[in-house]
């Protein structure tokens, strides 16, 4: 089992063994200087660590991948955040005029977190989750990426799991990471459907015409619906949960409800009467655009986003490959090809991975060793790249390699298209 | 005269070239010499007419009808461009179309001068010229908009027929109000989703890889962005080449007095110092205070206590009002000693900060009465404060309540919670004027505490009014008949203008 060996005490000897062999530094080093074309990306970024103690250190900045190496190997941060590219070095910014340090670019950035859904999942509260909720974010992520591709138009995105109970979105693409405070925060607000807090009770309100978005993110939604609502989370089978989900509709149609659900206990047949009575009111209804139904699959499904975290260019965000350190886990990207089968509790734990390292290596080990003496610079990173390759890990690196190919093609079609404008050869 | 800092030459010199639409970006200064006269005419000229823009917009439902005939009278009055063609023959005596744009031109760049120097001025002028920009580029023809389109290299691409068939039934979803025949009819543009903020974030829009399906009649959302974008660094730009222009004399106090309009309804300069006694803010408060400051006069003697946030809104309110330092010293010390401070802690502890809002301590900045857009949008009342908008801030049915203890006619305040639910709630409190004092209307256009005070003062024939402001509202009395003598560019009539100035100025 991936979890079972973890315990937090072990972090101060997990981290250095970590962040000597296994973090994926050189993948983490080229994603972040985007193919090096525009001057200082990597060195004018932003990097927060929190150390032993909950000692929190911001505007971390480093000049090359062997600084970023040696500095986290000596600070051994227990949980590293990501934030903007700045005008100067981060690391300098206090001998910059006042004024003019400034964050530059970021990638545009999304949190799920699980504790969002509270008022609507039964299984779990707070940092809690389970294989029944994890659907929410199964299809948080389906609906999000179709929109930010498709509608957005944008392409290179990593998702990733936070390592307790939610998941982030980097959207990479040259224009998202220029995008404008206001550019983000219109695009959150483009994405949210579920608006209120504590005192709202009807948190989803649809009226005619429906945009082609919603529409989109109802398909999701509806092929999850059944099973996770109904069947998983249970919905309409208790009184307290079934009078939630009537409390969002009007007098007349609970009342109706309330009677027909005294003899049909059964929570399949009851949503079937719920959808059948509200398709009535409507075609009877002269106001017509009453979407009960959808409201309530959308206020018990659609992704709640935080607007506040998409929207500052200098927001620091958890960094993909940190270890969370109430739980262990890696933060892993997501590959969205296996999406319906990934398992946050089979994710690898800094216990486990590490306890991999350990197990006796096999032949081919002892050639690449000695090979590694002919070379040692190069040795070393061979060795991590052995390394993770012998652990659970692996597999997570290669979809974030994948990630980091398509990103490298994409920019040399770019190259390519301008050099043809300008007609060079 | 030359605009420092600027040299795009103007290519073609024919005045047909030069001003072939009749709205335009202001992207160029104007380049030619003109007379002080002219100048000083053309900028109070405009200044009038943002004004206008500014108080019809608050009085009427912005690009309704009433909204527009209103400003087309104004327009009218004033000579600035309409619609009409370049070649339109003139009107006996007035001045041709030309002219018009030529004023449009240059009152639009000197103004800039005098409304780039602070973030207060700029956003004002910013939020006028839009206003302005929106209604007269709603006022053209379809043909006439493209053409400004195109004549400003904003190159949005039309969708061309084939992709609107595909995609027909998503544009007729995305937007408010199409049908399948309006697709077909009207031009979409393809416009990259951040030119078109405001449509993406409240999904009004179609969106596409990126690109955003505007139908034709929203397109000017999209030009009034890129327009707010180009007017903002241009201010940023005029303000720093604004000492220069200032050495020169002439300039100088013009500039000064044209900002001023703006800014002299702030009631930092205090009129009537001296002349309300303590014993008046009882009835002052029932007669003439807004409804802010009369709960919050009627808290303080309940309570013999305000917090802070209550303190401040009212405590300035009474300088603005005339109350002087000693006058506002005994008044706070008089409630709170009846209540549960004693006179030697009211001296250690709160005397210092009604001094600190007279300027005579700490940084001794002379602190303005707050506006109500700041008691509107800033710091808003939490438990046990009673500062803040009663209009904004107060629970309507405990608002209706107040104004039924305040003998409001029933009628009355269903209008005026009317007015509250569509969130206007200064007109709400214009309204309270109305019906507190039994005009039809208050014949201001509300947007501070003070102002508020001094109408009504004004109103009930009040002592407190300096004579020279009962002259101001005579004589704005006679203004409208006033407007259309500029388009004389008489030097005798401008010389008379310009003593009329200060007049103008002080008593909007």
């Amino acid at each position: 089992m991936s979890t079972s060996d973890y315990d937090p005490a072990c972090l101060p000897d997990l981290l250095p063994l970590y962040y000597r062999r296994l973090f994926p530094f050189s993948q983490y080093y080229r994603w972040l200087s985007y193919g090096g074309v525009s001057k200082n990306y990597f060195q004018n970024r932003e990097f927060s660590f929190t150390l032993k103690d909950d000692i929190y250190v911001r505007y971390q900045s480093f000049t090359t991948q062997n600084e970023l190496e040696k500095e986290m190997q000596k600070m051994v941060p227990y949980k590293i955040d990501i934030g903007a590219v700045y005008s100067h070095r981060p690391s300098q910014h206090n001998a910059v005029k006042s004024g003019t340090f400034q964050a530059l670019e970021k990638e545009l950035v999304f949190d799920i977190d699980m504790t969002d859904y509270d008022d609507v999942r039964r299984c779990c509260s707070a940092a809690d989750i389970c294989s029944k909720c994890w659907t929410l974010m199964t299809i948080a992520i389906r609906i999000l990426d179709r929109a930010l591709r498709e509608d957005f138009g944008f392409h290179h995105l990593l998702w990733v799991y936070s390592g307790r109970r939610g998941v982030h979105c980097w959207v990479c693409d040259d224009a998202a990471r220029k995008l404008s405070v206001a550019a983000r925060s219109a695009v959150a607000e483009y994405l949210s459907l579920v608006k209120g807090g504590e005192e709202t009770v009807r948190k989803v309100v649809l009226s005619d015409p429906i945009h082609p978005f919603i529409n989109h993110s109802l398909s999701v939604v509806e092929r999850y619906f059944q099973q996770y609502a109904i069947v998983d989370q249970d919905i309409l089978g208790s009184k307290e949960s079934v009078d939630k989900v009537l409390a969002v509709l009007p007098e007349d149609i609970k009342k109706d409800l309330a009677v027909s659900f005294k003899d049909e206990k059964d929570p399949m047949k009851r949503w079937n009467l719920l959808c059948d009575l509200v398709l009535r009111k409507k075609s009877n209804s002269k106001k017509g655009g009453q979407y009960f139904d959808k409201e309530i699959m959308l206020q018990y499904c659609y992704p709640r986003l935080d607007v506040n975290v998409s929207k500052g260019v200098n927001h620091l965000l958890k960094s993909p490959f940190s270890v969370h350190p109430k739980t262990g886990r890696i933060s892993v990207p997501i590959d969205l090809k296996e999406l319906d089968t990934f398992d946050p509790f089979e994710v690898p734990t800094i216990s486990l991975i590490c306890e991999e390292l350990e197990k006796p290596r096999a032949e081919e080990a002892e050639e690449d060793d000695m090979k590694d003496k002919e070379n040692e610079q190069e040795a070393g990173e061979r060795r991590r790249i052995r390394d993770y390759k012998r652990t659970s890990l692996a597999k997570y690196v290669k979809v974030f390699d994948r990630f980091l190919e398509a990103m490298a093609r994409s920019r040399k079609g770019e190259m390519l298209k301008k050099s043809d404008l300008q007609k060079d050869f | 005269m030359q605009f420092p800092g600027r040299r795009k030459k103007v290519i073609g010199s024919s005045q047909n070239d030069l001003y072939d639409h009749c709205l335009q970006f202001y992207g160029q200064p104007p380049l030619e010499n003109i007379s002080l006269t002219e100048f000083e005419t053309f900028a109070v000229e405009r200044l009038k007419l943002l004004k206008s823009v500014e108080n019809i917009g608050v009085s009427y439902v912005k690009n309704s009808e009433q909204y527009v005939k209103k400003l087309d009278a104004e327009f009218s009055s004033l000579n600035f461009p309409l619609r009409t063609e370049l070649g339109d023959r003139r009107v006996q005596g007035g001045t041709s179309e030309y002219e018009k744009r030529r004023k449009d031109h240059i009152s639009h760049f000197i103004l800039r001068l005098a409304y780039c120097q602070t973030e207060d001025l700029r956003r004002w002028f910013i939020q006028q010229e839009m206003d302005l920009f929106r209604y007269r580029f709603g006022e053209l023809t379809s043909k006439h908009k493209t053409d400004f389109l195109h004549k400003n290299n904003l190159k949005y691409e039309t969708v061309s027929a084939e992709e609107k068939k595909s995609l027909k039934d998503k544009l007729i979803t995305s937007s408010y109000g199409l049908s399948g025949i309006t697709v077909e009819e009207y031009d979409f543009y393809k416009v990259p989703f951040q030119d078109a903020l405001d449509l993406v974030r409240t999904r009004k829009v179609y969106l596409l890889a990126g690109n955003a399906y505007i139908p034709h009649h929203e397109i000017v959302t999209i030009v009034l962005n890129d327009f707010r974008t180009r007017l903002s660094k241009a201010l940023a730009m005029t303000a720093r080449s604004l000492p220069a222009v200032q050495s020169d004399e002439r300039l100088q106090p013009l500039l000064s007095h044209l900002s001023h309009a703006y800014v002299g309804q702030d009631y930092s300069i205090q009129k009537n110092m001296g002349k309300i006694s303590l014993e008046q803010i009882d009835a002052l408060s029932g007669k003439s205070f807004p409804l802010c400051m009369r709960h919050l006069h009627k808290a303080l003697r309940e309570n013999h206590h305000l917090r802070h946030g209550g303190r401040m809104q009212y405590g300035l309110f009474l300088k603005g009002i005339g109350l002087t330092l000693d006058q506002a010293l005994q008044f706070w010390r008089s409630e709170f000693v009846k209540g549960k401070v004693d006179a030697d802690k009211f001296d250690k502890a709160y005397a210092y900060s009604v001094r600190h809002m007279f300027g005579k301590e700490g940084k001794r900045t002379d602190y303005t009465p707050y506006s109500c857009m700041k008691v509107i949008l800033s710091n808003p009342p939490s438990q046990g404060d009673y500062h803040g908008c009663p209009f904004r801030h107060s629970d309507p049915e405990l608002l209706k309540q107040k104004l039924q203890n305040y003998k409001v006619s029933p009628s009355g305040i269903n209008q005026i919670l009317e007015l509250v639910k569509g969130m206007h709630y200064q007109l709400a409190c214009q309204k309270y004027f109305e019906l507190t004092h039994n005009v039809e209307d208050a014949g201001f256009s509300l947007n501070h505490p003070n102002q508020y005070f001094t109408e009504s003062q004004k109103l009930l024939g009040g002592g407190l009014e300096i004579k020279k402001e009962v002259d101001m509202s005579q004589r704005s009395q006679e203004n409208p008949a006033n407007m259309t003598r500029p388009s004389q560019a008489n030097s005798k009539q401008a010389h008379e203008e310009m003593g009329d100035l200060d007049s103008f100025f002080q008593d909007e």
